[in-house]
């Protein structure tokens, strides 16, 4: 328990962060280039960190496994990024923003690191259009906001349905400023397999180069995890293909705690399934919300014969449509958070008021907005997302309604860090997604991208200097020491164990059987009896997996099949901390919706007495049952409320 | 739908390549394209064949990733979208399908249909940002942009650098590519301070890396799934041909 010290500085919460920088070590310059930092992941973290290192003076690595930095998911986000500008005069503040995030994530984070985030928050908006980020603006030439969920203000800035595209291109383009200066090298198509520890630091990886298989190593004074999520372990999900949890789990493995591994979010407005060889859902903008009603028909009767193909929604008259969320959340209406979204819609559907082919869908329309505002307005709003929808769907949404239904989408859960982003291990950072740290147990539209460009711009050039001052008379380190040795021994093992098996079952197939269970065991709705039949499923398709999946081809060429063996093995232990996590917390709070803990009108129930804090696994061994250790969550700032949005 | 598919086989850059024939059975409608792929795959998969070799990502039209060349063209039939964002309905029942990897000299094929676009990266390094640091700018309202002016901008950020530009001109041309950085940040104040170096080191960068000139067929605008118009390569003919009129008088 001794292990685990969030070292949240002293102060009043708006002063810890000004006296953090004021007392912490710093590198001077000559010393910033005798000291190496290896950054994996080139998303909105990875190269917001990776860049700002270098501009620093750092010596800096990158590690990317797709062909370019540029495609790393932070790309696909689409609605925006919260800051507390204020910029429409509509009562917003630092405060506020941080207020909101900690409610939104059901009073599960950390007040001074959410405090942090909402403070940095107007920075990231100032970098990004110095950048030449061209965010939306209004006539007079000044940024426009929106609306987004779990806030009554508007403090949403965008660019189109693209802003994580852009801010990426940003990020991007600030590294490729980097590595023409030389300061940052980028190695693209490499995976990350094992991290190296020695004496107990981390100093290094080990990564496989996806296009010859070379195992390579490579040694560095301090290693940034920036690796995303992983919302992948449920096969469909709006993440990306090549999006894993692998090298999280690697580092846990090597004794790095991993926190709230259960909180999952799933996202409300996402394309709805319709068949077995889907590869990926599809989301549509929370945005969306703004301006779109959800409904379902009111009648069941009327339900059925939609799902038959026998009525339209357009047939549905208005005092036969349900206004769900309208009627149940008055005061937020179709902005309440995610999770209260997503559940209420599985409500609807569960009782059988759904839509579509299948019944797993609601609405969500537009003809209001349309009548309203205009169709030009509307398309200048939300064009390529309406376009996206029809592609997918082929139906148009200008003139029948949105089908939608929830879709796993974002992983609060993740590395467990300190106040300065570090994880158990020291030397080893965790930042954006792959940490677990700011989003509780559910995170607000618009803050992935926040808090991504936060840790990397903002937190971790000042928190790693903390780390590497001390160790400026450490020389580089030989990639031929005996810990890079057994680490590439390892890496290599695993591999060649995957393509000896030779079974029957391709990959994708143990992939989406696991999906399976992970969505009916560990989804929306979970309890005891259903994690606890989970978990077993789990080590039974864990077992059949290792005996018979079917991996071609050899470790030296393209070999995207050993790629998703690789992940998936992975994914089938992380499951299992997952329902482990899941059935470990006895209450409802966030995306985590434990059936059992419920209020008489179905909202979700948390025990502040019990549960007010973050599980941190420790990994003890692989036929081990992993050690929780707990790191109380205190309310100095915030009074502790049961969230209410109606 | 049943459909017979060509698919460009080749095992490395230093190997030859050929059309290889398949036959995919009971190909949903409702499938992506991508999709329509990964069924072959797991079918060669258990027959003990080599998967075929794609990129792709993020399978919703934004990463840029995937790169295929579908009879005859760059992400295929549609107008506006990326290869990933194709559905089979698009199809008719018993088609025969071509794919190709992009081609062109600047991006070498690795396997199969994927490409090496590496030549693009080093085209923004050459000069395809704002030469800023973290931290110490200025107030994000500090400076007033026309909304006109932001949203051209925003029309040429959007490329997705996906290559398509190239593959689909007979020149092998970038300029729509380099053009879209170039514009989106001469239509900023931001990009303004640097704007000269800029587009001088980024069209020297693309010829240097062997991309070809632009003969205006307009090919890359009819191909680019964001449909990012030829009039960004005016404007970047426009900024190049006065920075250099004024480099050659300093």
């Amino acid at each position: 328990m001794a292990k685990l010290d969030a070292k949240i500085p002293q102060g009043p919460l708006a002063e810890k962060w000004t006296n953090y920088k004021a007392h912490q070590n710093l590198v001077n310059p000559s010393n910033k280039r005798r000291l190496d930092i290896i950054v994996v992941g080139t998303g909105l973290a990875g190269a917001s960190a990776a860049a700002s290192f270098g501009e620093m003076g750092f010596n800096v690595k990158v590690f990317g496994i797709h062909d370019s930095p540029r495609r790393a998911h932070s790309i696909a986000a689409q609605g925006g990024i919260n800051a507390a500008k204020n910029y429409p005069n509509d009562g917003d503040s630092v405060y506020r923003l941080f207020y909101d995030t900690i409610k939104g994530g059901d009073y599960r984070a950390r007040e001074a690191n959410v405090y942090r985030l909402a403070e940095v928050s107007n920075n990231i908006i100032d970098q990004c259009v110095a950048q030449g980020v061209p965010f939306a603006r209004e006539y007079g030439g000044l940024l426009d906001n929106r609306s987004f969920g779990g806030a009554q203000v508007s403090r949403t800035f965008y660019a189109r349905g693209q802003t994580g595209q852009q801010l990426l291109l940003g990020a991007y383009s600030a590294l490729s400023k980097e590595i023409k200066k030389g300061s940052v090298k980028m190695f693209t198509r490499r995976e990350m397999l094992e991290l190296v520890v020695i004496e107990g630091r981390a100093r290094g990886i080990i990564v496989r180069n996806l296009i010859t298989g070379e195992i390579e190593r490579h040694s560095a004074h301090a290693v940034v995890l920036a690796t995303g999520g992983y919302g992948n372990v449920f096969f469909l999900s709006t993440n990306a293909m090549a999006s894993n949890g692998s090298a999280a789990w690697k580092v846990y493995k090597k004794g790095a705690f991993f926190g709230n591994p259960a909180f999952t979010q799933i996202h409300p407005t996402c394309i709805p399934v319709h068949g077995d060889y889907q590869s990926k859902l599809t989301l549509m903008s929370e945005s969306l919300r703004n301006d779109g009603r959800i409904w379902v028909p009111m009648y069941k009767e009327d339900a059925e014969k939609i799902q038959k193909g026998q009525l339209k929604p357009t047939d549905i008259p208005e005092d036969r449509r349900d206004y769900y969320l309208e009627r149940r959340y008055p005061a937020f209406g179709n902005l309440v958070p995610r999770d209260v979204a997503s559940r209420a819609a599985k409500e609807r559907c569960d009782a059988g008021f759904g839509v579509g082919s299948t019944g797993l869908a609601v609405y969500l329309d537009f003809e209001d907005a349309i009548k309203r505002l205009g169709k030009h307005v509307i398309e200048a709003r939300y064009g390529n997302l309406f376009q996206m929808y029809e592609k997918i769907v082929d139906e148009n949404p200008y003139e029948t309604p949105m089908m939608i239904y929830p879709a796993v989408h974002y992983t609060m859960g993740g590395i467990w860090v300190d106040y300065e982003l570090q994880t158990t291990i020291p030397g080893l950072f965790a930042a954006g997604e792959a940490n677990f740290s700011d989003h509780g147990a559910n995170r607000l539209g618009a803050s992935a991208l926040m808090q991504g460009l936060s840790d990397g711009y903002f937190v971790l050039p000042y928190t790693i200097q903390n780390y590497l001052a001390d160790q400026i008379r450490v020389p580089r380190f030989d990639t031929n020491l005996p810990e890079f040795e057994q680490a590439e021994k390892e890496a290599k093992e695993r591999i060649e164990k995957l393509l000896s098996i030779k079974g029957t079952d391709t990959v994708d197939t143990f992939h989406r059987r696991l999906g399976l269970i992970m969505w009916d065991h560990v989804g929306m709705g979970r309890n005891r009896k259903g994690l606890e039949e989970g978990i077993k499923k789990i080590q039974e398709l864990r077992k059949e997996f290792w005996k018979n999946v079917r991996v071609p081809g050899k470790n030296e060429m393209v070999n995207m099949e050993l790629e998703k063996a690789l992940r998936l093995a992975d994914y089938l232990e992380l499951g299992e901390l997952m329902a482990r996590d899941a059935l470990l917390r006895e209450e409802s709070c966030g995306g985590h919706f434990r059936e059992e803990h419920q209020t008489e009108e179905g909202e979700a129930l948390r025990d502040d007495e019990n549960f007010t804090y973050v599980s941190a696994w420790e990994y003890t061994g692989d036929d081990k049952e992993p050690k929780l250790n707990k790191e109380p969550l205190v309310f100095e700032f915030i009074e502790v409320k049961q969230r209410n949005y109606k | 739908m049943d459909l017979t598919l060509k698919i460009w086989r080749q095992a490395s850059a230093s190997e030859k390549g050929k059309f290889v024939e398949y036959q995919v059975q009971n190909i949903s409608t409702d499938a992506s394209f991508l999709e329509m792929l990964d069924v072959l795959n797991e079918e060669l998969v258990r027959k003990d064949e080599d998967p075929v070799a794609f990129d792709h990502d993020c399978r919703e039209g934004i990463c840029g990733a995937c790169s295929l060349y579908i009879n005859g063209r760059p992400h295929g039939p549609d107008k506006g979208i990326t290869t990933c964002q194709m559905h089979m309905r698009r199809f008719k029942d018993g088609e025969t399908i071509v794919i190709e990897p992009w081609r062109a000299k600047p991006f070498p094929v690795i396997k199969d249909l994927m490409v090496d676009r590496t030549a693009f990266d080093e085209i923004i390094q050459a000069g395809g940002y704002v030469s800023i640091n973290t931290g110490g700018v200025p107030d994000a309202n500090a400076i007033p942009i026309p909304k006109r002016d932001a949203d051209t901008a925003m029309d040429a950020a959007a490329c997705i650098g996906c290559g398509a530009c190239v593959a689909a001109c007979k020149n092998a041309s970038a300029m729509l590519f380099v053009s879209a950085k170039v514009s989106q940040f001469a239509m900023l104040p931001q990009g303004k301070v640097e704007a000269r170096e800029r587009v001088l080191n980024m069209v020297a960068k693309m010829d240097e890396l062997g991309f070809g000139n632009c003969t205006n067929t307009y090919a890359c605008e009819a191909e680019c799934p964001k449909e990012i118009s030829v009039s960004h390569i005016a404007r970047m003919n426009r900024e190049y041909l006065s920075a250099k009129l004024v480099s050659q008088k300093e």
